[in-house]
């Protein structure tokens, strides 16, 4: 990412991002003050190519972002992150379509939000399994879909929504539509009141919608997952983690700072637990950076083509999913440990209790117990390099 | 006056190998045996003398060149409020 954008960033989040994160997480309302100014810095189209009017950047760079954001508010680099990786989705399966290209230019120039309904009730989180199905009448399709959880649904402009391809159609054989918000009904099936990432508005919904059949992907959602969703969304998420446990090192390295002041010649006791939780966070970053470079160079590899199955890259996948959303809740709870009260108290500026509410819920979006089910199945097969 | 303060500080936290009537305003400090380890003693020596907390930008060698260079860079601070 060049330096520009990262000052910029820096700048977002200092002015427009970390002044409401406290409201935020307090109300778990929409961080709309950050997305006002993630549109005007037209980031929400950051992924998509430079021929259709967006910033051509790659995944490291969007993670990265998604890092950037994590340190200012936790919420606001997962909606970034979430919706990025629907914008993914159709960089990497759609374009290929008329339609997507002029969906492509649309979320440049009205710089708009995506977001993904992939669970449904009764199916128990397997977001390769559906029980909605697609209907088509001529040129039109209808869905009426059950969602547990649509993340911020009601401050998108678009919801990319899984269901199987047809009444008659396997569970398992499933498309990915481009559903816009203006021809869907939304009623609301659940409240959202967590303990953390209280601002991504994660409510679950029936929804209901209709729209031109040329919006539904031309590629079946079996590849989009195995190129797109699994290792965009675990990489830029794990990305935004560290960006969450490296703030709350700061913070800690600031409540040290201050404690050193006072006995000038002798470092406090904390100044040794600063040491090592900066050496994993250091592990955390090694696995996050590692990971999205060979996701990359696999993105470079087959550009225009399905990922050929890979166990070994899928158990990576999992693995830095597994081992960052474990690692965020040791980094923060160490960190707490130093800032001492300070670090426990609502009202401190060394206050972590937002970080630590947040950081425990890495491990529950898309369970670590059912990645682990998964990698222990490929275990058995996979080979390393 | 600050300059005094400072050398004071220089003499007490920076545990220099040398004599310390040879510690002038302009003396090269890591000449003397300044080291980037005993620069954060010193550092948290000022900041709590000066009431001052150094931004990344002046945590360089520069700064803590002389007695005379981190006196400018508190002028800063102060400045800078």
């Amino acid at each position: 990412m060049s330096p520009e954008l990262l000052a910029q960033l820096h700048d977002i989040g200092r002015t427009r991002v970390a002044p409401f994160a406290a409201e935020v997480d307090a109300g778990a309302r929409f961080p709309h003050e950050a997305f006002a100014a993630l549109k005007e810095a037209r980031l929400l189209s950051c992924y998509v190519p430079v021929e259709y009017g967006g910033m051509g950047l790659n995944v490291i760079e969007v993670a990265r972002i998604g890092e950037v954001l994590g340190g200012y508010c936790g919420s606001t680099a997962m909606v970034f992150a979430m919706h990025q990786i629907q914008v993914a989705c159709i960089v990497h399966h759609a374009l290929g379509s008329e339609n997507f290209q002029a969906i492509a230019r649309e979320i440049v120039e009205r710089q708009l939000v995506l977001a993904s309904a992939t669970t449904e009730l009764g199916i128990g989180g397997d977001v390769r399994t559906s029980s909605c199905a697609l209907v088509v009448e001529g040129e039109r399709y209808r869905i009426e879909k059950k969602a547990p959880v649509i993340s911020y649904a009601e401050h998108a402009d678009a919801i990319l929504v899984t269901a199987r391809r047809a009444p008659d159609a396997g569970p398992n054989d499933q498309v990915h539509i481009f559903v816009r918000v203006a021809n869907a009904q939304l009623t609301p099936l659940s409240t959202w009141d967590t303990l953390g990432f209280r601002g991504t508005c994660s409510l679950g919904f029936t929804l209901l919608a209709e729209g031109p059949v040329a919006d539904v992907l031309p590629a079946p959602y079996a590849e989009i997952h195995a190129k797109s969703m699994h290792g965009f969304s675990h990489g830029t998420w794990a990305a935004l983690w560290l960006g969450i446990a490296a703030d709350a090192v700061a913070k800690a390295r600031a409540f040290v700072r201050a404690e050193a002041r006072k006995t000038p010649g002798t470092l406090p006791p904390s100044a040794m637990r600063l040491a090592e939780v900066d050496a994993m966070l250091f592990t955390m970053r090694g696995g996050v950076e590692a990971t999205l470079a060979e996701y990359q160079r696999r993105l470079d590899l087959y550009p225009n083509q399905p990922f050929p199955q890979d166990y070994a890259f899928t158990l990576r996948v999992n693995n830095l999913k597994v081992t960052t959303s474990q690692l965020i809740v040791d980094v923060v709870s160490r960190a707490l440990l130093i800032c001492g009260i300070q670090g426990y108290r609502n009202d401190s500026k060394h206050s972590l209790g937002r970080h630590l509410r947040d950081a425990y819920g890495a491990a529950l979006m898309v369970n670590n117990d059912r990645i682990l089910l998964q990698s222990s199945t490929i275990q058995i097969v996979a080979r390393e390099g | 006056m600050q300059l005094e303060q400072i050398r004071g500080l220089v003499l007490q936290h920076a545990r220099l190998p040398v004599a310390s009537d040879t510690v002038t305003f302009d003396s090269d400090l890591y000449a003397a045996g300044l080291t980037s380890l005993t620069t954060v003693h010193l550092m948290l020596a000022l900041e709590d003398a000066f009431g001052v907390e150094f931004p990344d930008r002046l945590l360089s060698r520069k700064t803590f060149d002389s007695v005379q260079s981190i006196s400018e860079a508190i002028d800063e601070m102060k400045a800078s409020g």
